[in-house]
Order: C-alpha cells, then sequence, then structure tokens
C-alpha cells in the first residue's frame, strides 16, 4: 500500500548496480544447492526406501519371541518330580572364532579341560555354530563372559531336570534334547506339558527400551503343570526295598505296584534295573523299560483267588466246602501236581496252601466260556487303561480256543499272561468290595471316579478273608507280617518259559496284597525275576518287600491298625517297663 | 469476538501441552511395566531354580541316608508305638 513505485527517480541512490554475472553466478549457486538437496532426496526417499526403511526399523522395530517352557511334573504333595530351568551353554562360531593362546588357555582352565581338549573341541568342520559345552555352570559363563573373545557366546536354553532321579525315572520318563516327551508320562502327557511360543511387535527407542507395541502381543503359552497320584516317599520306600531284595537275592530284576484300593491311583511304582534320567550318556533302553507295565508274565498262583470268585458266584461252593485233592488228579493226559500235596482241602485252605490240584479242579466246574468271563471281567487280556505308553493289554485267549488242560492249567497261572500293573488292578476287586477303580497316574479327587462292579461285595469279602488266611498260621505266606494291621495276600511261584519249555530252575516269585485286611487301603504287587541264590518261593523273595513297603507305607498314611493284638503281643516281649514313646495320631482313617 | 480467539487459542496450547504430558508419562509407565515385567520373569526363573535345589536337599534318599548316618534316627519299634485314635468306626471292619 505505501511501497513507492520501483521506477520512482527519488530512489536512485537504491538502484542496484551490479555487474549481471554476479546475479546469474550466486542465482546459479543457489539453484545449484537447491536441486543437489533434491536430488540427494529424492535418492534416499525414492530409490533407497526399502532399504533405509528396513535399517531404520531395525534399530527401533523389533520382533520378539516370548520364550515358554515346559510344565512341570510333581508328586501328589507337590515335590518335583522333573522341572525346566534356563541353563546357559557355550557356542561357538567357528568363522568369527579368534582366541589368542593366552584366552585359549584361560577359557580351557574355565572350563575344566587341558588345552589339547579344547582345541579339539574347537575344530568343528561346521561352517555354522556348534556347541562346546552344555550346559555350563553360572560361575563358568560369567567368567567366558569376561573374556569377551569374538565368535563364543553363551545361549540361553532350558534343561530338563529330574530331582527325584532314578527314584522315579520309569514313570516320569524323560525328554530328548528337543524337548520332546520320550517314555513315560513325559510322552504320555506330552501336549500338556509342552508351551506355545509366544511373540510381540515392539518400537524401541535408542536406549533399547520398549516403547510401545506395534501388533497385538501373542502371549506365550506356558507349558501345564501335572500333579502326578504318586507319593514319592512311597515311592522312594518301594524303590529302595526293591533294589535290597534285587541285590540279596541276586535277582535279574523285578517291579513293585503301589495302588489305593480306594481310588485306583498309582502310589509308586518301581522298577529295577534302574536308568538315571539326568545322565543318559550310556543310553541302555533295556533299563528303561517301565517292566510293571510293559512286560508280561505267568501270573502262576496269584490266579487262584479268582477262581475261588467265580465259584462262589456261582453258588458251585462255599468257603468251607471240602474238595478231594488226590495225587494223581489228572486232565486229559496232563497230571497236575501239588508240592505239598494233602488228600483234602476246603476253599479256603486251597488258597491259603495254594494248592493247584483243588484250583484245577474248581476251574473243571465252569465252562470256559464262564471262566474266561471272570478273568475278563477283572481286566486280564484287555489293556489295564492306565495311559501309559506301551502298556500291554497281556494274554487272555478266547474260551473257544481252550483245551481242557489249558483251562486246569490257567487255574494255577499258566497258559495265559499279565502286566504286574494288570494283575495288581484285578486284585483291587477283592480290596474294594468287588468294584474295580480305574487306574491313574494323575492325582484324582475321589468325588470324580466311578468303578466298575465285578464282584458282588459278598464274594469280594469272602475271597479277601481266604487270603488273609495265606498269611496266618499254616498258609503260603506266613512268614509275612505286618505288624498292628492285618494283611490278605496271595503269594505266587511261577517257572519261566525259556526256549519255549518251562525252565526247571527258573522262577517269577510273586506276592500281590492288600492291608489293612479289615478295610483294605493299598494294593501292593510284588514280581522278582530269577532269584538265583537258592531262594525262590513267592513268600520268601517278594513277600518280604511287600511286608517291609507295606508297614511303611501304612504308618506314612497314619492309617489305624485294625490287629493291635500283633503289636501288643511284642510288647509283653519286649523289657518290662518299657514305655510307649512314640504317639501316632490317626484322624478318620482317610 | 478476537478475545474468544485469543482464549481458545490458550486453551489449545494448554491441550496440546497436557497431551504431550500425558505421551510422556504414558511412556515412563510403558518403560516401567516392561522392567517390572522382565523382573517377574527372572524372579520366576529364579523360583524354579529355588525349587530344584530344595527338591534335591529334600530327596528322600538323601534324607534317608543323613537320617541314618548322621542323625542315627530309627524306625520305632511297634512296641514302643502307642496309637491313639478318635474314630472307633474304622476298627470295627468286616471280620
Amino acid at each position: 500500500m505505501s511501497y513507492q513505485p520501483r521506477n520512482s527517480r527519488a530512489h536512485q541512490l537504491l538502484k542496484l548496480n551490479l555487474a549481471p554475472w554476479r546475479m546469474v553466478t550466486v542465482g546459479g549457486l543457489l539453484l545449484g544447492g537447491l536441486v543437489l538437496v533434491a536430488g540427494r532426496a529424492f535418492y534416499l526417499q525414492g530409490l533407497h526406501t526399502d532399504y533405509l526403511q528396513g535399517k531404520g526399523d531395525e534399530v527401533a522395530n523389533r520382533n520378539l519371541t516370548l520364550p515358554t517352557h515346559r510344565g512341570q511334573v510333581s508328586d501328589r504333595h507337590g515335590q518335583l518330580l522333573a522341572i525346566s530351568t534356563p541353563v546357559e551353554s557355550l557356542w561357538a562360531r567357528p568363522l568369527e572364532l579368534k582366541l589368542s593362546t593366552e584366552q585359549h588357555a584361560h577359557l580351557a582352565k574355565v572350563l575344566g579341560m587341558s588345552p589339547q581338549e579344547l582345541s579339539k573341541n574347537l575344530t568343528h568342520k561346521t561352517r555354522g555354530e556348534f556347541a562346546v559345552r552344555r550346559p555350563v555352570t553360572p560361575e563358568q559363563a560369567v567368567n567366558i563372559t569376561a573374556m569377551g573373545a569374538p565368535g563364543l557366546y553363551l545361549r540361553r536354553e532350558f534343561r530338563r531336570y529330574y530331582p527325584a532321579g532314578e527314584v522315579a525315572a520309569h514313570v516320569v520318563g524323560f525328554t530328548n534334547v528337543d524337548d520332546l516327551g520320550q517314555e513315560g508320562v513325559e510322552r504320555a502327557y506330552q501336549s500338556w506339558l509342552v508351551g506355545r511360543e509366544g511373540e510381540r511387535h515392539i518400537l524401541r527407542d535408542r536406549h533399547g527400551n520398549t516403547i510401545r507395541d506395534l501388533a497385538p502381543i501373542k502371549t506365550a503359552q506356558m507349558g501345564g503343570n501335572l500333579a502326578l497320584a504318586l507319593d514319592l516317599k512311597i515311592q522312594y520306600l518301594a524303590h529302595r526295598e526293591l533294589a535290597a531284595a534285587i541285590a540279596t537275592h541276586k535277582a535279574k530284576g523285578g517291579s513293585v505296584v503301589v495302588l489305593d484300593a480306594k481310588t485306583g491311583e498309582i502310589l509308586a511304582l518301581a522298577n529295577q534295573p534302574i536308568f538315571n534320567p539326568n545322565n543318559r550318556s550310556n543310553y541302555q533302553p533295556d533299563l528303561m523299560r517301565n517292566r510293571a507295565v510293559i512286560d508280561t508274565f505267568e501270573p502262576g498262583s496269584t490266579v487262584k483267588p479268582f477262581v475261588a470268585a467265580a465259584v462262589l458266584e456261582r453258588g458251585l461252593f462255599t468257603p468251607d466246602s471240602v474238595i478231594q485233592t488226590p495225587n494223581n488228579f489228572r486232565v486229559g493226559t496232563k497230571l497236575v501236581r501239588d508240592d505239598h500235596p494233602h488228600p483234602q482241602l476246603t476253599v479256603t485252605e486251597i488258597i491259603q496252601k495254594s494248592s493247584n490240584i483243588g484250583a484245577a479242579k474248581m476251574a473243571m466246574t465252569l465252562t470256559p466260556q464262564q471262566f474266561w468271563e471272570v478273568l475278563h471281567r477283572v481286566g486280564l487280556g484287555e489293556k489295564p487303561g492306565s495311559g501309559f505308553p506301551g502298556e500291554t493289554a497281556g494274554l487272555l485267549r478266547p474260551p473257544g480256543t481252550w483245551r481242557p488242560v489249558e483251562q486246569a492249567t490257567m487255574a494255577y497261572g499258566y497258559g495265559l499272561s499279565v502286566s504286574l500293573l494288570q494283575m495288581t488292578r484285578a486284585y483291587m476287586a477283592f480290596a474294594n468290595d468287588g468294584e474295580v477303580m480305574p487306574l491313574s497316574f494323575l492325582r484324582r479327587e475321589p468325588q470324580e471316579i466311578t468303578g466298575e462292579r465285578v464282584f458282588s461285595p459278598a464274594v469280594a469279602r469272602e475271597v479277601r478273608t481266604m487270603m488273609e488266611a495265606v498269611t496266618q498260621e499254616g498258609g503260603t505266606g506266613q512268614s509275612i507280617h505286618v505288624p498292628g494291621y492285618r494283611i490278605a495276600g496271595k503269594t505266587g511261584t511261577a517257572h519261566k518259559v525259556l526256549n519255549g519249555s518251562y525252565a526247571s530252575d527258573r522262577y517269577l516269585s510273586s506276592f500281590i496284597g492288600m492291608a489293612p485286611a479289615s478295610n483294605p487301603r493299598l494294593i501292593i504287587g510284588v514280581v522278582i525275576d530269577e532269584p538265583s541264590d537258592g531262594v525262590y518261593y513267592g513268600s520268601s523273595v517278594a513277600g518280604p518287600v511287600f511286608a517291609q513297603v507295606m508297614g511303611a507305607s501304612l504308618r506314612l498314611l497314619a492309617l489305624p491298625p485294625d490287629a493291635p493284638e500283633t503289636a501288643t503281643r511284642m510288647t509283653q516281649a519286649a523289657p518290662a517297663g518299657a514305655t510307649p514313646t512314640v504317639v501316632a495320631r490317626v484322624g478318620g482313617g482317610m | 469476538m478476537s478475545r474468544l480467539n485469543v482464549v481458545l487459542a490458550l486453551v489449545l496450547v494448554l491441550c496440546a501441552l497436557a497431551v504431550i504430558q500425558a505421551q510422556h508419562r504414558a511412556r515412563n509407565y510403558f518403560v516401567e511395566l516392561e522392567r517390572l515385567k522382565k523382573e517377574a520373569h527372572a524372579l520366576d526363573e529364579q523360583w524354579g531354580q529355588l525349587q530344584l535345589e530344595q527338591s534335591t536337599w529334600a530327596n528322600p534318599a538323601r534324607v534317608d541316608t543323613l537320617a541314618r548316618t548322621q542323625l542315627g534316627l530309627v524306625a520305632p519299634s511297634p512296641e514302643r508305638v502307642h496309637v491313639e485314635t478318635s474314630d472307633v468306626e474304622t476298627l470295627v471292619g468286616a471280620p
């Protein structure tokens, strides 16, 4: 508004007297600068944008994997049996690896190996990376980080530990390097135990702090924890007593199964020989086999109570019926023998003294179909349903294929095969008043379970009383005692099959029993494979293991004694004036 | 009219500052949250290691050996045990 016109003469002095080349030069320089900047901007923004964007994002944008780990396995009281915990392991990239002689010597010292050994370890012909030592101890990790040698680095990994070691090894099983369950519970519950890694996309600042999430977080799913039915204390007892018996009797192997008679939970399951799940450098599949679940054997005399139950339930005999048991009883051409023959026995005495003749005679009063049906009902020839990988169904042939002689031998446990777990489960029918509860390796609440009725309560109790007679005066197991408690059980001594025929000097000794007999809470099955120190009867090899484990387990569970007089009797034998110094309080019994 | 404009402009500036402030605080809290999460994770791992240590010490085999050898403990013989029972029912079972 108030500007003067440009060509006003009044402003002659203000007129620029510049040489035109100067204008051109300055203008040109400015324009050149502009072109340069614009060109550079175009070069960066337009042509190299992907590359630069990528570089930028690399610093600020991060994809993180959220680590997860395998769930824990614990016993019924929360004692750990398997846990994954992070450890550092030492890795090397051969291409970048440069160690001075000094560093080399230092590293060898830290790892506790000679420099020569270390050199051998480090000369891998791989282009990638390899583990030098897994895992390293936390102290070693600190030392190695302090060295700061190029090409050596620590990597965080989860390692599986088994604090109970070999004691629970066969049940818990183990995982391989890729964290996959290979055996036992680790394998059976793989999908539950394994976790799922999560993912986050984040933006970071210069200091490496996370500023915000760029995408919704995929949360990591931790592996589920498992509480097993196992009671680590009982498990340890079973393991200890079994190991001791195997050593004394120079046996090849053996198993112990402890079941809760009311719930079907597997409180302990021990096998010999054993392996250490924390150190599997000497991998021997034979040692890792859970014999109690996977191996079968001919049960021998432990089948007899089922024969008794079968004939009682049909009303063919009563516990006091007398059966002639002459020592020349033949079925077909086969002569059935007793080691200690008796001319005649009652049904109770047949079980008590384990008479083969008596059992065979009773079985012959049934049709094959009827006999088969009873054995089938208690679970023989069928998988026991514990969910354990590789569990066996044993062998029980269909009744149509039976010859009479087989029906007779089956009555005393030859011609069919079972696993120890299966047989112990079958005894639940007697322990639990005729009801068999489904087996479980996992802890359960009592209200969750419904059983399967196999025998009537009356029959189950009658047979239980017979089995109690086994451990009393005159029974095959009269040497087996648990002070303070009444016990019921059955001994078994079976010849092993060797090259298709029965070996006269190789035996399987077994004992399956329950206590307190008035209202059984525990069932324990014991089998010892080839005791070879001259003693082989079930009562003297497997029986003591049963008594030891049963006595200690009943004490652990604080069950009220149902035969206090057996303890009292011993009190009278004790020096006069001995006062009770230990007071055990027992509650409602459960 | 112009006075209102001035007031509104002032309010606008204040709001803008408040947004900056809020954003800044949000970032700080976020950083703090991340730090605490990391700490929780580390504590979790430590808890696992302590559990492992505890179960190693409490291993029945170890306790058994120590009790017998170092402490000289033995299981009480039956005649030295007196049982008190509050539940008589469980004693009266099947014959």
